[in-house]
């Protein structure tokens, strides 16, 4: 198994900023914005953001919340290893809001589909928007897009990429694992 | 996440420990899908459950359905008065008849003890308990256990008392098990003839006087006296059984202390409880009631994600 750093803390850092300033770019004041963090491993990025947002971007009233999909994935029965289910914390209704989804990697996009599903539970939003830290094109299996990306990752089916945050693993930084 | 230890529900005395948090974490993300503005996930959209009710059922039939529903599972409902079980049929027969059809998973009451364990054994489904005569009752078991967690924090430690018709009771039964698995206390009190000869085997104290019980519990669980269930007389009249065994507000206020109070339903208002304690803050009831769908929800999800495609 081999392991190659694609982006240390300080290029993290550098792309967290400029996802932050693209979304002023597009949402202004975000009024009428929601920030959804899909669980488990967006939520550490969305919770960066939205802190980065209102401290050094005086963004004033951001609402955010935490979007759980186990329950709408498709390969329930599927998949070799049980689906762990985590928490949602939505205490509003996204009935005509602009959401931002943001997720750490963006690879087959079937968690994308599943959030798509899962949040009409909330109601019904204008638009929803994707944002993501990586983006490994030509992985897809759905068409679907990011409307923000950090960085694009060309990676083959056998390897890995994995990102740690310093919340949880007490590092930012983003790897490729060849398994 | 890991899995349940078993493939079925056929009682509590089938489950170890680990298997009912893991029931009660699922239950917890359940229960916050069905206070969503729209309660329903698509997971068992490829599932078919059947809901077998052998014997009259209102809350745990509708609990189920509701469950079920919310799952996006396909249901179909089979109550065994409007059935060819009444023309002569076998348990096995009607089952496999049903399973025929692409069945994945039965829930099935039954008046008979054991019915649940035998049918595991014969047909080719996830089985669901949902009561077989006076044996085990686990969902209810869960769910109660499941509204204590929620009331008081945490089972272990807790000290519960199960008053009333022990003897007839699925739900004391499956309750023992529960509460004794999680590691509270458990005490029985009743009349001397409604409390089976050896209960104390389990674990369980046994006491006749009720305001001793109420004096040393932190949760009452009020069960129904099972008339249908008795051949005999129990006890001299329903007046003297609600003197001696059944709670009212004055016995409550003369504590020392606040106590929660439980019934798994149906309530016999004014023989086992008052409705004034049945409707007071210290009664839980209807958050079991509530509770009592996120439950069965989690026991369906966890074990239809053990049946193999």
């Amino acid at each position: 198994m081999s392991q190659k750093v694609l982006l240390n803390a300080k290029e993290v850092n550098i792309i967290l900023h400029r996802l932050a300033c693209q979304l002023i770019e597009n949402h202004n004041d975000f009024t009428n914005t929601v920030l959804i963090g899909l669980q488990p491993r967006g939520r550490y990025m969305a919770n960066r953001l939205a802190q980065m947002l209102k401290e050094e971007y005086k963004i004033k009233n951001l609402q955010l919340g935490h979007l759980d999909i186990t329950f709408f994935r498709d390969d329930f029965r599927r998949s070799d290893k049980p689906l762990e289910a985590n928490t949602t914390e939505i205490n509003f209704l996204v009935e005509n809001k602009k959401i931002v989804f943001i997720d750490d990697v963006l690879y087959t996009g079937r968690s994308i589909r599943a959030a798509l599903t899962a949040i009409q539970s909330f109601g019904r939003p204008n638009e929803i928007e994707l944002l993501t830290l990586i983006d490994r094109r030509f992985s897809r299996h759905l068409p679907i897009q990011p409307n923000y990306k950090g960085r694009q990752v060309d990676a083959i089916n056998e390897e890995k990429v994995i990102v740690h945050w310093q919340e949880e693993q007490g590092e930012d930084a983003v790897y490729l694992i060849n398994k | 996440m890991s899995e349940l230890s078993v493939n079925h529900l056929l009682g509590i005395k089938y489950l170890n420990k680990e298997d009912i948090k893991l029931i009660f974490e699922t239950a917890d993300h359940f229960k916050e899908v069905i206070n969503r503005p729209i309660k329903k996930v698509p997971s068992l959209r490829d599932i078919t459950i059947a809901n077998l009710f052998f014997e009259n059922s209102t809350r745990t039939k509708l609990s189920f359905e509701l469950a079920e529903k919310r799952l996006s599972a396909d249901v179909i409902n089979f109550s065994a008065s409007q059935s060819s079980v009444k023309k002569g049929e076998t348990l096995i027969d009607t089952v496999n008849n049903i399973l025929s059809m692409k069945v994945d998973m039965v829930v099935m009451r039954h008046p008979n003890p054991g019915a649940s364990v035998f049918l595991s054994n014969h047909v080719n489904a996830s089985i669901i308990n949902a009561g077989d005569g006076a044996h085990e009752h686990p969902t209810q078991a869960l769910l109660d256990s499941y509204s204590i967690r929620e009331r008081l924090g945490d089972v272990k430690g807790k000290k519960v008392v199960i008053v009333g018709d022990i003897l007839h009771s699925r739900v004391a039964l499956s309750n023992i098990f529960a509460l004794k698995t999680q590691g509270a206390q458990v005490m029985v009190c009743g009349p001397k003839t409604l409390i089976p000869k050896y209960i104390d085997k389990l674990g369980v104290k046994v006491e006749t006087n009720l305001r001793k019980a109420l004096n040393w519990c932190d949760v009452a669980n009020m069960l129904r006296v099972q008339n249908e269930r008795m051949a005999v007389s129990y006890f001299p009249s329903t007046r003297e059984y609600t003197q001696q065994y059944g709670v009212n507000m004055e016995l409550l206020n003369s504590l020392d202390k606040d106590i929660t109070i439980m019934h798994p339903g149906p309530i016999n208002r004014g023989v086992e409880i008052t409705s004034d304690v049945a409707d007071s803050d210290q009664a839980i009831i209807l958050d079991q009631v509530q509770n009592g769908v996120a439950i069965r929800m989690a026991v369906i999800y966890l074990l239809a994600s053990k049946i193999k495609q």
